[in-house]
């Protein structure tokens, strides 16, 4: 069984339907990515395993629990934390204030959650009194990946998260990602970098027009000369 | 040895007049903006009904203060409003509350733009001001009492030997203090606590703060108990320095707007350094400075006129002035504030 689940999900935002009876979901431990060309579904398909969009059928399951009638703020309460693509850091705000809003939920000693993040971003550790508005696109990422970690997430959902920035940066970001993974979380991402999010993938769903079309582990779907043709430029 | 006395002659006028005054101005303007620059950052309108829950808040006051003087309890040199302050401020948090409740929370299941939500406040601007004139009337009140000085002009001219007089009235000394420590608090509350930091967070990016947990009916139920306080400590103040009188707070409006919005909306700091942009720039204008210049040049330069480059007429004009140069040259406020 899986650990979150959005199954034959039907919905959009009111007129026609975005997604037609597609299903995701992700296990502990493992990186699930969704691709697929643009206006298939994918960062939709997130944003309705998190609630942010009412499904017409279809159900979601966290944890083996439905939580398909759930609001966005009760999943995240539930262990689901979520990156936004854009406007994913609070830019007023220091570094540390960007943590500690993450751990808003928590009310426990959040310091060694803290640790553990500059570990694994380490400039954040040395940007951290610094306004998150003034760091560079590959900082702001990460402070946007820390931010959801704080809150110790059972699954990380991340949309587009190499979104505009540069190769080296998206590298070093796919790193941490897997590092992620080593905790045990598990992860969710849409990517528009297909070959290179495939490439770490556990499992790779390739959603056209609102419905799966592949559904394999990334090295298969990499090596699938359809998948290839269609989606990876050959 | 005359031409060191006329200087400081003429320093002493410049204190008297335009120091002094500025600073208590500065501060009531100060705590308006603040109350108009917290909700444009939370809730995301320009609220027009501010200056008449200051009006409000200041008439519950003056009715305490009253009912208190008619039993015959005083602070000594202290005005009897100070006593009375904490109960305007409750039932100003009540009225803004109510208001919310009734009215724009309404607008904001609705998901209504800025704009009509201006519009709601400026319907709750006029029912206010109906309140206030129906239970106070329209006329000027006076409820200072106690000591008037703190300094005294003709102790200072005793004491001194110059020929001005320099003063500070109870009411100015209050402003400046109360200003001051409340600033210290709200900056603490929005800096340190968790309910401040999530304030911060949902004016800052509304949706992330959503998905950190935190609460929207909180953040705006604090956002109202916040603006209602500091409307009503403002009135407070602005009332015992000059006379309260309900249509003079709805005029109080544009500086305050002026303010938040020359100092970044949004932005607390901006709201405090508009303020005193704002004041200083009105009194600067529209004083008369023939005595400062009579003290200053020799008799044959002395001026004929009253050396003013404004009638106090127009002392409204001179925030729309700096409001319309400020939006033209740098539209987010002097500190970063919100595009308007």
């Amino acid at each position: 069984m899986s650990f979150l689940i959005g199954e034959n999900m039907v919905g959009g935002y009111g007129g026609a339907d975005i997604l037609k009876g597609c299903t995701v979901d992700v296990n502990e431990g493992e990186i699930a990515v969704i691709v697929g060309p643009n206006g298939a579904g994918k960062s939709t398909a997130m944003k309705a395993l998190l609630g942010m969009l009412a499904l017409g059928s279809g159900s979601v399951k966290f944890k083996g629990k439905d939580i398909t009638h759930l609001s966005p703020q009760a999943r995240i309460a539930e262990g689901i934390a979520f990156v936004p693509q854009t406007s994913n850091v609070f830019v007023n705000m220091t570094v540390y204030e960007n943590l500690e809003m993450g751990a808003f939920l928590r009310d426990d000693d959040i310091s060694e959650t803290v640790e553990q993040i500059f570990e694994l971003f380490p400039i954040l550790a040395e940007k951290q009194q610094q306004f998150a508005g003034e760091l560079s696109g590959g900082q702001r990422q990460q402070v946007a990946v820390a931010r959801a970690l704080m809150s110790k997430p059972s699954v990380l959902m991340l949309d587009e998260p190499t979104a505009g920035v540069s190769p080296i940066v998206m590298d070093e970001l796919f790193d941490r990602i897997l590092e992620v993974r080593q905790s045990g979380v598990a992860i969710l991402m849409v990517e528009q970098n297909a070959r290179q999010a495939l490439n770490i993938a556990d499992r790779g769903f390739v959603l056209v027009v609102g419905e799966n079309r592949h559904t394999d582990t990334g090295a298969v779907l990499l090596a699938d000369p359809e998948v290839r043709r269609s989606f990876l430029g050959g | 040895m005359e031409a060191i006395t006329d200087i400081t002659n003429a320093i002493v006028l410049l204190l008297n007049y335009i120091v002094v005054p500025g600073l208590a101005y500065g501060s009531q303007l100060a705590l308006g903006a603040l109350g108009i620059t917290l909700v444009f950052g939370i809730l995301r309108f320009a609220n027009f009904a501010h200056g008449d829950t200051m009006a409000f808040g200041t008439m519950i006051t003056i009715l305490v203060t009253w009912w208190l003087q008619s039993k015959g309890v005083s602070l000594g040199p202290l005005p009897t409003a100070l006593l009375a302050l904490p109960v305007g401020i409750v039932f100003t948090i009540a009225i803004a509350v109510a208001t919310d409740r009734l009215v724009y929370r309404h607008y904001r299941q609705q998901k209504a733009p800025p704009v009509i939500f201006m519009i709601a406040s400026v319907g709750v601007m006029f029912m206010m001001n109906g309140i206030v004139r129906f239970v106070i009337g329209p006329n000027d009140q006076r409820f200072l009492d106690g000591e008037r000085f703190i300094v005294r002009a003709r102790d200072f001219k005793a004491s001194t030997g110059l020929a001005e007089g320099f003063s500070i009235k109870v009411s100015q000394g209050l402003t400046i203090v109360i200003a001051v420590f409340l600033v210290m608090a709200l900056f603490w509350f929005l800096q340190r606590t968790r309910t401040g930091k999530a304030m911060r967070a949902y004016s800052d990016n509304e949706d992330l703060a959503l998905l950190s947990g935190v609460n929207p009916d909180r953040v705006v139920l604090v956002t109202w108990i916040l603006a209602a306080v500091l409307a009503t400590i403002a009135g407070t103040l602005y009332g015992l320095d000059k006379s309260f009188k309900p249509f003079t707070y709805l005029q109080l409006l544009l500086p305050m707007f002026a303010a938040a919005i020359v100092g970044g909306i949004g932005n607390p700091i901006g709201a405090i350094l508009g303020g005193f942009v704002i004041a200083f720039s009105e009194v600067v204008v529209t004083y008369a400075y023939k005595k400062v210049f009579v003290y200053l040049l020799p008799t044959s330069l002395e001026p004929s006129g009253l050396m003013q480059l404004l009638s106090t007429d127009y002392k409204f004009a001179v925030s729309f002035i700096i409001l319309v140069l400020v939006l033209l040259i740098k539209p987010t406020g002097i500190l970063k504030g919100k595009v308007i």
